[in-house]
C-alpha cells in the first residue's frame, strides 16, 4: 500500500500554528534522545525500526487512530517501511519525506518587519536545527546575515523578489552550523564580510568587519552599522539595521544567552561576554528589536514563526541579563554547559576553509541540535 | 591492519536504511549459533542501529572497521555458552588473572574465542587459538607452561582446557568468566 509523505514545509506549518501531531520517531533511542522534531502540541513515541521488521502488532495500540501520525526516521527509507506495516494494518499515516536529513536543512522565510524606507526584513528559520539567518532588501538589493550551507534558498528568494544579493555577512566564526556566506559571495559577487579576530585562521579572502563599520544597502542609505560584542567568540559583532533592528549573532538570545567555551577559551571570554552584554547592549536604544542568530526551545517562537522580540523586554525578562553578581554570572556561563555541538571543532575547521567536506559529511557534521547557549 | 575473519559475509553496500538492518537479520537467521557474520555497508547510520539491534536481539556485536567508504562490522550469532556445566577442575577469576599477569611473567593467556572477537577486545600478548582449530593447532603451545584459558563467559575456555587435559597438558586454568567481564588491560587489532 502506498503511504502519504509529508514535507518538512508541511510540518514547519504545524509547529508554526501549534497544531497537534502525533511523531512516531524510529530511529534508535539515543537519537531520538539527543534531537527531535519539537513542536509545542506534538506527541512522541519512539521504536527503533529495527524492533520491527517482524511487524507492528506488538505496538500498534500505542498509535492513535484519531489523530494525525507522522513516521519520522533519519533519511525516510525506514519510517516507508514502519509506514506501510501500520498502513497495511489499517492506520492512516503519513512518513516524513527526506527524514531528519531534510528536517535539519529545511529554511522557512518569515517577514520579521519593514524598514524605514519601505525595504524589508527577513528572517529565514531553520526550525529543525534552530539556526536563524538574515535577509535585509532595500530598493532591489539584498544584504544575508549568518547564512546557512543551503545557499540556493536565498539565492531563489532574492532571485523571487528581485533582489541583487551585495553584501553576505557573518557575525561570527559559526561552531555550530557550516557557514554559506562564502559559497554566497563567490555566487553572486557579492562582497563578504567577516569579523577579523575570528578569522586569522581563515584560508580565503574577505572583507573585515570592524566596529563602527557601516555597510549601505539599497540607494535609500540602509545603514548595517557594525557593533563589536566579544563573548561568544572573539571577534563576535552585532549589527544594528537601520537603526530599527538589533541582529545579536550568538551574544543574546530570546531566552539564554550565547555560551564562551566553544573554542576552549570560556574563561578568557567571560569578561567580554559581561561586557558586551551589560555595557554595549545597554548603551543601545531598549526599543531595538533583537533578532538572534539561534533559537533553544520551540517556546522562543511567536505566533508568525519569527524569532524577535525587543531589547528592552530581554532586559527585563532574560536570565542571562539579569545577574548582578559578577562571580555568579562567570559560574552560570562557564558551568553546567550543555554538551558541545556535534562535531564542532571540524565545522570551525569548514568555515575557515580548512577542511572541505563534501555534501554526505556536511550534513552528517550539522546533525542534532546547536546548543550555542547558556540558560 | 590483519584481517579479521568471518564465517559468511554479507554485501550490504549502496543500500539504504532499513535494508542493511533487514538483511543482516535474514543472514544471521541462517547462521550457525556463535559464527561471525561480516556485514559490509556504506550507510553510515548502519553502525549505531546495528550495535542496538544487535544488543536487543542478543547477538553479539563486535566492532567495526572502516576502509574508505565501507564500513565492515563484526556479528557474533548469540550462543548458548552460558548455559553449559564446566567440568574443568582448575578455575581462577579474573582478578586473580589480573594479578599473575602483574607479577608473574612465564604465563600464558590462551584465548579460545574466534579470530574476531578477539581482534577486537583481547588482552596483550595473549595467544589466540579459536576453540574450533584448537584440536589441530595444541602443539603451537609449550607444553610446559602455566596456561590460562579465556572466552567471553568460561564455557569455551572450560571446553578447550578439558581438550588440553586430553593431551598432556598439565597445568591448564579456566578462567572464569572471562571476557566479558574483564576490568584489566586490553588491546585490539584495530587502529
Amino acid at each position: 500500500m502506498t503511504v502519504k509523505a509529508m514535507t518538512s514545509k508541511e510540518v514547519t506549518k504545524k509547529v508554526f500554528n501549534k497544531e497537534e501531531l502525533f511523531i512516531f520517531d524510529v530511529r534508535n533511542e539515543s537519537d531520538f534522545q539527543d534531537w527531535k522534531i519539537e513542536g509545542e502540541n506534538f506527541e512522541y513515541f519512539n521504536i527503533p525500526y529495527f524492533e520491527l521488521l517482524d511487524g507492528v502488532e506488538e505496538i500498534i495500540d500505542k498509535i492513535p487512530s484519531d489523530k494525525e501520525v507522522l513516521v519520522v526516521c533519519a533519511k525516510e527509507g525506514s519510517s516507508i517501511m514502519v509506514a506501510e506495516m501500520l498502513s497495511d494494518a489499517g492506520l492512516k499515516v503519513s512518513y516524513l519525506q527526506g527524514g531528519m536529513k531534510a528536517w535539519s536543512e529545511h529554511l522557512e522565510p518569515v517577514k520579521v518587519g519593514e524598514l524605514r524606507d519601505g525595504g524589508e526584513m527577513y528572517q529565514f528559520v531553520r526550525v529543525g536545527k534552530g539556526c536563524l539567518s538574515y535577509m535585509v532588501v532595500s530598493n532591489n538589493e539584498a544584504a544575508i546575515i549568518d547564512a546557512t550551507r543551503m545557499t540556493d534558498i536565498y539565492l531563489e528568494f532574492a532571485d523571487r523578489i528581485g533582489a541583487k544579493i551585495t553584501h553576505v555577512f557573518d557575525t561570527h566564526l559559526h561552531a555550530d552550523h557550516i557557514s554559506g556566506g562564502r559559497t554566497i559571495a563567490e555566487k553572486t559577487g557579492a562582497t563578504y564580510w567577516l569579523p577579523p579576530k575570528d578569522a586569522t585562521e581563515v584560508t580565503f579572502a574577505y572583507q573585515p568587519l570592524e566596529d563602527g563599520n557601516d555597510v549601505e544597502n539599497g540607494h535609500v542609505k540602509i545603514n548595517i552599522h557594525a557593533l563589536y560584542s566579544p563573548g561568544h567568540t572573539i571577534g563576535s559583532t552585532s549589527f544594528i539595521v537601520d537603526e530599527k533592528f538589533l541582529l545579536s549573532g550568538d551574544i543574546l538570545f530570546i531566552d539564554s544567552i550565547g555560551r564562551p567555551d566553544l573554542a576552549g577559551l570560556a574563561q578568557d571570554w567571560v569578561g567580554d561576554l559581561r561586557e558586551s552584554l551589560y555595557k554595549r547592549y545597554r548603551e543601545l536604544s531598549e526599543d531595538l528589536t533583537v533578532l538572534p542568530a539561534h533559537f533553544m526551545i520551540i517556546d522562543e517562537l511567536n505566533e508568525d514563526g519569527s524569532v524577535a522580540e525587543k531589547l528592552g523586554t530581554l532586559f527585563a525578562k532574560n536570565h542571562g541579563l539579569n545577574i548582578e553578581d559578577g562571580n555568579e554570572f562567570r559560574k552560570m556561563v562557564t558551568e553546567n554547559l550543555p554538551p558541545q555541538p556535534n562535531a564542532y571543532q571540524e565545522i570551525r575547521e569548514t568555515n575557515m576553509g580548512k577542511m572541505n567536506p563534501d555534501l554526505e559529511k556536511q550534513r552528517e557534521m550539522e546533525i542534532g541540535p546547536n546548543r550555542c547557549a547558556v540558560r | 591492519m590483519e584481517n579479521v575473519k568471518a564465517n559468511v559475509m554479507l554485501d550490504a553496500k549502496g543500500l539504504a536504511c532499513p535494508m542493511p538492518i533487514v538483511k543482516t537479520k535474514k543472514t544471521m537467521n541462517g547462521l550457525e549459533a556463535g559464527q561471525v557474520l561480516e556485514v559490509q555497508a556504506t550507510d553510515k547510520g548502519s553502525k549505531a542501529d546495528l550495535k542496538v539491534w544487535a544488543e536487543s536481539t542478543g547477538h553479539q556485536y563486535l566492532g567495526t572497521l572502516e576502509e574508505g567508504d565501507v564500513l565492515k562490522h563484526y556479528l557474533r550469532k548469540s550462543s548458548s555458552d552460558e548455559t553449559i556445566d564446566r567440568k574443568h577442575p582448575n578455575v581462577i577469576d579474573n582478578d586473580e588473572l589480573e594479578r599473575k599477569l602483574e607479577t608473574e611473567d612465564n604465563i600464558i593467556v590462551l584465548d579460545v574465542r574466534e579470530n574476531a572477537e578477539y581482534a577486537f577486545n583481547h588482552i596483550p600478548n595473549s595467544i589466540s587459538i579459536p576453540l574450533g582449530e584448537l584440536e589441530i593447532r595444541f602443539d603451537e603451545i609449550n607444553k610446559e607452561a602455566e596456561i590460562y584459558v579465556v572466552c567471553r563467559t568460561g564455557s569455551r575456555s572450560d571446553l578447550a582446557a578439558q581438550k588440553l587435559t586430553e593431551k598432556g597438558f598439565t597445568k591448564v586454568t579456566n578462567v572464569v568468566p572471562g571476557m566479558s567481564q574483564w576490568s584489566g588491560k586490553t588491546t585490539t587489532i584495530v587502529k
